[in-house]
């Protein structure tokens, strides 16, 4: 075992292939026919043997190479995919990327070693896949004739395609005839050139050829099949052991599918004549019914009439998606982004100097260098951006498995997977997707029994779509289970005191009540959910990612919630305020309306804290007191109204400065404790301003306020509301005004 | 290197094959036999001076007799270097290409 850093490229790749293995595998079970996702199964083993042969990680070797094996007996027809197999390739596949997974780490061996036990058992199951050759069943109900004796031929038989492309790639079949001389001895051998196209179009570098040949005296199949390391993903290989069942060689006849096998076969003596009749006498039964294993499973090979095969097709189509893109450290892109951050600011420090002076031509100058900075800026952050389609993919084998655990059947439909977002966003957006996802399963969709007494169809539907909106991302998880139980959400969350009885809820609002933390109207935890932890942390999450969630629901129907994020978390549309020397950046968004606060008002709010909007209450925030900024506020003092999650309040400024987009700086750990901040950006002065955190602080001003968004006008002594912190209720009716 | 083909008066064309019989010059290889092939002449490959074959030249011999016999044109291999000769024999393909001079 290579005690060097395990090249980041490796495990980068490998882990893309086990996912591409893992996607595969989920369509093997749906088709169990679908030769592309056979080839996908058997590339990536057969490249991760390959590379991790040459880092010399002989664990993860021998188990790709029996996972290999097991994948071309099913290329081949030789092994029928079930549900089982599937199974346990599955767990094979998530035992490799364990495996991957420790070679990332620093006690690398002590835990290659851990994982060997496990390794042994996936290992013992796979051979026992081997054993019993179960071949996919003929069409014909009847046992073929014969077909269980074994041929006369006392030599291997190896029928060998080769990609065209091989020559091109230094692989010369001639160097293959060579070495297997060397094993063994080669008794016959017959060209095989039905795959040569007409003159005209007859590539003369490309390979046309294949062969049938005899060997005997070789030591066994490994020793043969070996040799083909290099050219077997893109071709196709079978050997046949000496005396094999004819209806093997029937098989072989059926894949090939090549008019003259048959007598290159007679020619090089692998089959009798008379056991060539009855071997075509199988294929032809075979051919009545709908199509066999053997045939259609190898339809990835190199197909005998035409010059190239689907799988090099496929190969030369992702060869050029790979030439297109390029692998880039995220770090570097950070580090890129950044400097064009700071290059924005810089250029909009010019631009302020420059619209100062009266030179015509440095102000159109500057103006045109701003706008090629924006564009810049733009195509820096379109760099970060991601199709969403890897997280979703993900999910398929989640529901999978989930589904199967609950005993629930449930259809995966995903689209919009290529719309794009932030690289930094996909990341802290899977989590929150992932318990949204489970959720639905757990208590959205119904068991198939359920479903039938209600008129569904058994198979629920969950579906994850994405989508775009000006400067957002939409990301919304829908399930067609129950849909969300009204009464039984407003039941717990009076048990729970989060509403007084006799209040009033929309249904948008009790519905929002199920991410209130510790909410759950789960009768049973379960090890999937149910603890009430989930929601909250959900929204925590979306809202840290500047976001908000919308859950609606059709009792009986069933949910949809919808995840609403920024694009970028790098740029911000803000609203520049001044109090004091300061300034400060409200995001956009958030932003309602402005006013002026007249001194009438002033007077009142200095004494309760709120301010009458055309009749609503608005708690007002003052951030010279909150930020405990020095001074007195001027003459003049104005209120920024904001929205967050159809909640208001009201910030005291004193100045209002207008839109600006900018690029965020985030403040550093030392700062990452401060409330009611949640970044920073530098304006074109040169002077640093604060971002405000407006969820956190108008959950603050409402908590501490306990208001409601919507009351009724002159109840501002009274107000009815839901209870808080306890205290301010109280605090409240003896009119104090909270900012104090 | 050299592919060269040459015909007298009314005899056969004769494509003589210098040097490497390979991938290399495999697309010089196929045109110069085509274009015999064109002339409805009989061809005579001459194989004497090649010290290098592999599967491209196997294959654009098989590609010469598949043609030949298509359009009914005569085609002899007048000699065979031991290089063609080691790679007919591995591909299976000697007997096809008995080397038999013409008079």
């Amino acid at each position: 075992m290579n005690q060097e850093a395990a090249p980041h490229t490796f495990i980068a790749e490998s882990r893309e292939l086990l996912r591409d293995m893992e996607a595969a595998l989920l369509t093997l079970e749906r088709s169990p026919a679908d030769g592309e996702a056979i080839n996908a199964v058997f590339r990536a083993m057969h490249t991760i043997k390959g590379s991790s042969g040459v880092f010399g990680f002989d664990t993860m070797v021998e188990f790709t190479h029996a996972m290999e094996s097991v994948a071309e007996e099913i290329r081949v027809g030789r092994l029928a995919v079930d549900e089982p197999l599937v199974a346990l390739l599955l767990a094979c596949g998530d035992h490799v990327a364990g495996l991957i997974d420790c070679l990332d780490t620093d006690d690398r061996m002590a835990r290659l070693e851990a994982a060997r036990p496990a390794g042994a058992e996936l290992l013992r199951q796979l051979a026992g896949c081997m054993q019993p050759r179960r071949r996919a069943t003929p069409a014909s109900g009847l046992p073929p004739p014969g077909a269980g004796h074994g041929v006369a031929g006392a030599s291997w038989h190896v029928s060998a395609r080769f990609a065209p492309d091989v020559l091109r790639h230094g692989m010369d079949p001639l160097s293959l005839l060579r070495y297997l001389a060397t094993i063994g001895q080669v008794e016959a051998v017959a060209a095989r050139w039905d795959a040569m196209p007409d003159a005209a179009e007859m590539d003369p570098e490309a390979c046309h050829l294949g062969f049938e040949l005899q060997l005997s005296g070789v030591a066994g199949r490994q020793q043969i099949e070996a040799a083909f390391e290099f050219v077997r993903d893109a071709g196709s290989i079978v050997v046949l052991e000496p005396h094999a069942a004819l209806d093997e060689y029937a098989a072989l006849l059926q894949l090939r599918a090549e008019p003259g096998l048959g007598d290159a076969l007679l020619q090089c003596c692998a089959l009798t004549p008379d056991e060539l009749e009855q071997a075509l006498e199988l294929t032809a039964a075979g051919r009545a019914g709908p199509p066999a294993g053997g045939a259609a499973m190898a339809s990835g090979a190199v197909a005998p009439a035409s010059g190239a095969s689907a799988s090099d097709a496929q190969a030369v189509g992702r060869a050029a998606a790979e030439a297109r893109s390029v692998r880039v450290h995220a770090g570097k892109l950070d580090d890129l982004i950044n400097l064009v951050g700071e290059l924005v600011i810089a250029s909009a420090g010019i631009s302020l100097g420059a619209q100062r002076t009266l030179d015509g031509e440095l102000r159109e100058a500057t103006a045109g260098m701003n706008r090629l900075v924006e564009e810049v800026r733009d195509a820096a952050l379109s760099l970060r951006m991601v199709p969403i389609r890897d997280t979703f993919s993900r999910f398929s084998r989640v529901v999978h498995d989930l589904g199967r655990d609950l005993g629930k059947e449930v259809e995966l439909v995903i689209s919009g997977a290529e719309t794009e977002l932030d690289k930094s966003m996909v990341e802290r957006l899977s989590d929150p997707l992932m318990h949204l996802v489970r959720n639905a399963l757990d208590h959205g969709i119904e068991s198939p029994e359920q479903r039938q007494l209600r008129g569904k169809p058994p198979r629920g539907r969950l579906q994850l779509h994405a989508c775009h909106e000006t400067g957002s991302i939409v990301v919304e998880v829908a399930d067609d289970g129950g849909g969300l139980d009204r009464e039984r959400i407003l039941q717990r969350a009076l048990e729970r005191g989060l509403v007084q009885p006799g209040q009033s809820l929309s249904e948008r609002e009790i519905c929002q009540l199920i991410m209130e933390p510790g909410f759950s109207t789960a009768q049973e935890v379960t090890s999937v959910s149910g603890r009430g932890i989930g929601m909250d942390v959900v929204r925590r999450n979306v809202e840290g990612l500047r976001g908000s969630i919308a859950i609606d629901s059709v009792p009986g129907e069933g949910t949809a919630i919808a995840l609403r994020v920024p694009l970028t978390l790098a740029i911000i549309d803000g609203f520049l305020v001044g109090v004091g020397r300061s300034t400060y950046v409200i995001p956009l968004k958030m932003v309602v309306e402005c006013l002026e606060l007249s001194p009438e008002d002033r007077a009142r709010v200095r004494e309760s804290g709120y301010v009458n909007l055309r009749g609503e209450v608005l708690p007002l925030l003052r951030l010279r007191e909150l930020f405990d900024l020095a001074g007195s506020p001027g003459r003049r003092e104005n209120v920024v109204v904001v929205d967050y999650g159809g909640r208001r309040a009201g910030f005291v400024v004193d100045a209002l400065q207008g839109e600006f987009q900018t690029v965020v700086k985030p403040l550093g750990r030392l700062f990452d404790r401060l409330e009611g901040v949640s970044g920073s950006t530098i304006l074109g002065n040169g002077e640093v301003a604060l971002i405000l955190d407006v969820p956190a602080l108008v959950q603050q001003v409402l908590q501490a306020g306990t208001v409601r968004p919507a009351p009724e006008p002159g109840h501002m002594a009274q107000p009815a509301m839901p209870a808080g912190a306890g205290g301010a209720l109280a605090a409240e009716q003896q009119g104090d005004s909270f900012v104090r | 290197m050299a592919i060269i083909t040459s015909r007298d008066g009314n005899a056969p064309v004769r494509i003589t094959v210098q040097g490497g019989m390979t991938i290399y010059e495999a697309a010089e290889f196929k045109a110069h036999l085509l274009a015999a092939l064109d002339t409805g002449a009989a061809l005579e490959l001459d194989l004497g001076e090649v010290d290098e074959a592999d599967s491209a030249g196997v294959q654009l011999m098989l590609l010469a007799r598949r043609e030949a016999a298509r359009t009914g044109v005569a085609l002899h291999v007048a000699r065979l270097a031991p290089a063609v000769d080691e790679a007919l024999d591995r591909w299976g393909l000697r007997a096809a290409f008995a080397a038999a001079p013409l008079h």
